[in-house]
C-alpha cells in the first residue's frame, strides 16, 4: 500500500536556526531519505518552497479565484513530504516515527486511494 | 441431526461461533463492516434453509463458506472501494476449511489499534466482536444511537482504508498493545457497573460482555498476567453488585456492604484468575486493581479491612501509573491509618489537575475528609460540588445525608 507522509512544521523555526543547526537538518533528512530507499520503500519525495511563495486556486461565483499564499493559514504549513510503499499502516507509522518531521513539527500518515 | 427447531441452534451457534467468522472474514477481506453483513447473511439463510435441509454437520464451516460467497458478491458490487487483489484472494482460498483458524486476536487488536480514536474502541470492540447492536451500545456511553452508529461505521471505514493491519503485534510492541484491549474492555466494563442496581439492563449486560471478552482474552493469551489481572478484577467487582444497594434501594459503600450477599462463587473465580496471573511474576495495573478488590473481600472471611496492605497496593499502584484516581482512592486507605490531615496533604497532591476537579469522587473523598477533621464549612462546600456532580440519585442522596449530618454533629 502506498502512503503519502506530509511534513507539517512552523516555518519561522528554521529561519532561527544557525548554519550548523540547518546542516544537520538537511542531513537528518538525507539519512532519512538514504532509509528509505535502501529499505526499498521510497517512492518519491521532495521538499516544497516555503508557503509564502505558494499560490491558491479556486472558484468562487463562476469565476476562478488566483490568492496569492498557502491553503491554509495555520501555524504549521506543509513543507515537504515523501511517498512509500509499504505493507499496512502499522510500517507506515513506524517509519513516519523515524521522519525528522516528528521531531519539530507534524507528519501526517494518509493512504493513498488507488483508483 | 434433527432439526426440529433451527433458530436456537442457529442462535446458538451464533453465539459460540460469530466472533471467531467474523475476525477470521475480516482478516481476509479487512473490511469490517462487509464482514458482519456478509455473516449476518449468512444467519438469515440458515434459519431459511436448515429447517428443511436439515441441520449440517459442520454449521461453522457452512455458515463460512455462504458468508465468504456473499462477502465477494458484496466487494464485487462496491467496486469503488474494493481493491482487486483482495478479491482475487478471497475467491481463490475457497478451500473448505474443517477447522477455522482463530482470528479473533488479530481483531481485538485492530479494533483497537492506536490510529483509531481511544474513545471509541470499546464500542467498536463490543460490536464487532460481540455482535451487540449501535443502540444499546450507545445509551451505555450516554451517546444518541445515530452519533454511535455513525462513529462505528467511520472507524470501520478507518480500518480499511487506513491499512490497519490484522495481525498480532510483535513482542516489543505487544505489551503496549495489549493495554489498548485491555483499556477498551475495562471501558466497557466499567460503563456497564455504573448501573448498580442493575435495573438499567442496558448497562447489566454490557458488564457480562466486558467479563465474556475478559474470558476471551485469557484464553487467547493465556500468558499475558495482565489479562488475568483483568478478569480477577471484573470479576471482584460484579461479585458485590448484589450488596451495592440496600432493600430501600440506598447506596452502600463498600466497607459497610454485607459480604453475605457477596457472590462468593465469582469472588472464588477472581482468586483463581489473580492466583494465575501472579505466578507469571510480571505486576501490572491490573493485576494491582484486582489485588486491592481481594484484600477488601478478605473481610468476608476476617470481618476486617486490611487497610495496610491495601496502602501498600495503591502505593505500588501510584508508582506504576501516576493516576491522580488511584492517588485520590489511596488516600481513603491512608485516612484509616493515619488520620484525615495525612490523607488531606496527600490529597493536596493532585487538586492542581484539571480532570480530578472535574471528577466526581475527587470531591466525595474531599468532603468526607474535611468532615472527619472537623473543617465543616469546607466539607459542607465540597459535598455540595460532589453532590452537583453525581448522577446516580442513591448516591446523591447518600451524600446530601452526609451533609445534613454536618449541622447536627455538635
Amino acid at each position: 500500500m502506498q502512503y503519502l507522509l506530509a511534513l507539517y512544521a512552523e516555518e519561522a523555526g528554521w529561519e532561527r536556526m544557525t548554519p550548523e543547526q540547518q546542516q544537520q537538518g538537511v542531513a537528518a533528512y538525507a539519512a532519512y531519505t538514504q532509509a528509505l530507499k535502501s529499505a526499498g520503500v521510497h517512492v518519491s519525495s521532495n521538499r516544497l518552497r516555503p508557503s509564502a511563495t505558494a499560490t491558491t486556486l479556486r472558484t468562487a461565483n463562476g469565476k476562478t479565484q488566483v490568492l496569492d499564499g498557502p491553503y491554509a493559514d495555520s501555524k504549521e504549513q506543509l513543507g515537504g513530504y515523501y511517498l512509500i510503499d509499504v505493507p499496512d499502516l502499522d510500517a507506515a507509522m513506524t517509519w513516519a516515527g523515524r521522519c525528522p518531521g516528528v521531531q519539530h513539527g507534524t507528519v501526517e500518515v494518509r493512504a493513498i486511494w488507488a483508483m | 441431526m434433527a432439526c426440529h427447531e433451527t433458530s436456537p441452534i442457529v442462535a446458538a451457534v451464533a453465539q459460540r461461533s460469530r466472533a471467531k467468522l467474523v475476525a477470521f472474514l475480516a482478516a481476509q477481506s479487512r473490511d469490517v463492516a462487509a464482514a458482519e453483513d456478509a455473516l449476518q447473511e449468512a444467519f438469515a439463510a440458515a434459519l431459511e434453509k436448515w429447517p428443511s435441509q436439515g441441520c449440517p454437520e459442520n454449521p461453522e464451516a457452512w455458515l463460512l463458506t455462504v458468508a465468504r460467497r456473499k462477502l465477494i458478491d458484496h466487494l464485487r458490487r462496491d467496486r469503488s472501494s474494493g481493491d482487486p487483489e483482495e478479491l482475487e484472494r478471497l475467491a481463490a482460498a475457497e478451500a473448505e476449511e474443517i477447522e477455522i483458524p482463530d482470528r479473533r486476536l488479530t481483531l481485538l487488536f485492530a479494533c483497537t489499534h492506536p490510529a483509531i480514536d481511544a474513545a471509541i474502541h470499546a464500542p467498536l470492540m463490543m460490536q464487532v466482536v460481540l455482535g451487540l447492536e449501535a443502540a444499546q451500545i450507545a445509551s451505555a456511553f450516554l451517546v444518541s444511537p445515530a452519533a454511535m452508529a455513525q462513529r462505528l461505521v467511520r472507524a470501520k471505514a478507518k480500518i480499511r482504508h487506513a491499512g490497519i493491519p490484522f495481525r498480532v503485534p510483535e513482542r516489543g510492541q505487544l505489551a503496549e498493545r495489549l493495554n489498548s484491549v485491555l483499556d477498551a474492555v475495562y471501558a466497557g466494563f466499567t460503563e456497564g457497573w455504573i448501573d448498580a442496581a442493575g435495573s438499567d439492563e442496558a448497562r447489566r449486560e454490557l458488564a457480562g460482555e466486558a467479563i465474556y471478552l475478559g474470558r476471551m482474552l485469557t484464553e487467547l493469551l493465556p500468558s499475558e498476567p495482565e489479562a488475568w489481572g483483568l478478569l480477577a478484577l471484573m470479576l471482584y467487582a460484579e461479585a458485590r453488585r448484589p450488596a451495592r444497594r440496600n432493600q430501600a434501594g440506598e447506596f452502600v459503600p463498600l466497607t459497610e456492604q454485607e459480604t453475605r450477599l457477596w457472590d462468593a462463587p465469582m469472588i472464588e473465580a477472581a482468586e483463581a484468575a489473580l492466583k494465575r496471573a501472579s505466578g507469571f511474576g510480571r505486576i501490572g495495573r491490573f493485576q494491582l486493581e484486582a489485588a486491592i478488590q481481594s484484600a477488601h473481600v478478605e473481610r468476608r472471611r476476617t470481618g476486617d479491612v486490611a487497610w495496610g496492605a491495601i496502602l501498600e497496593l495503591y502505593d505500588a499502584l501510584v508508582e506504576l501509573t501516576g493516576s491522580p484516581v488511584a492517588q485520590i482512592n489511596r488516600t481513603v486507605a491512608l485516612a484509616e491509618l493515619e488520620g484525615a490531615g495525612a490523607a488531606l496533604a496527600a490529597l493536596a497532591a493532585v487538586e492542581g489537575d484539571p480532570r480530578v476537579q472535574a471528577y466526581q469522587p475527587y470531591w466525595a473523598a474531599r468532603a468526607r475528609l474535611l468532615a472527619l477533621k472537623g473543617n465543616r464549612s469546607e466539607a459542607r462546600n465540597a459535598y455540595e460540588i460532589a453532590i452537583g456532580m453525581e448522577s446516580d440519585p442513591a448516591v446523591r442522596r447518600f451524600l446530601e445525608k452526609k451533609r445534613t449530618q454536618l449541622e447536627v454533629t455538635p
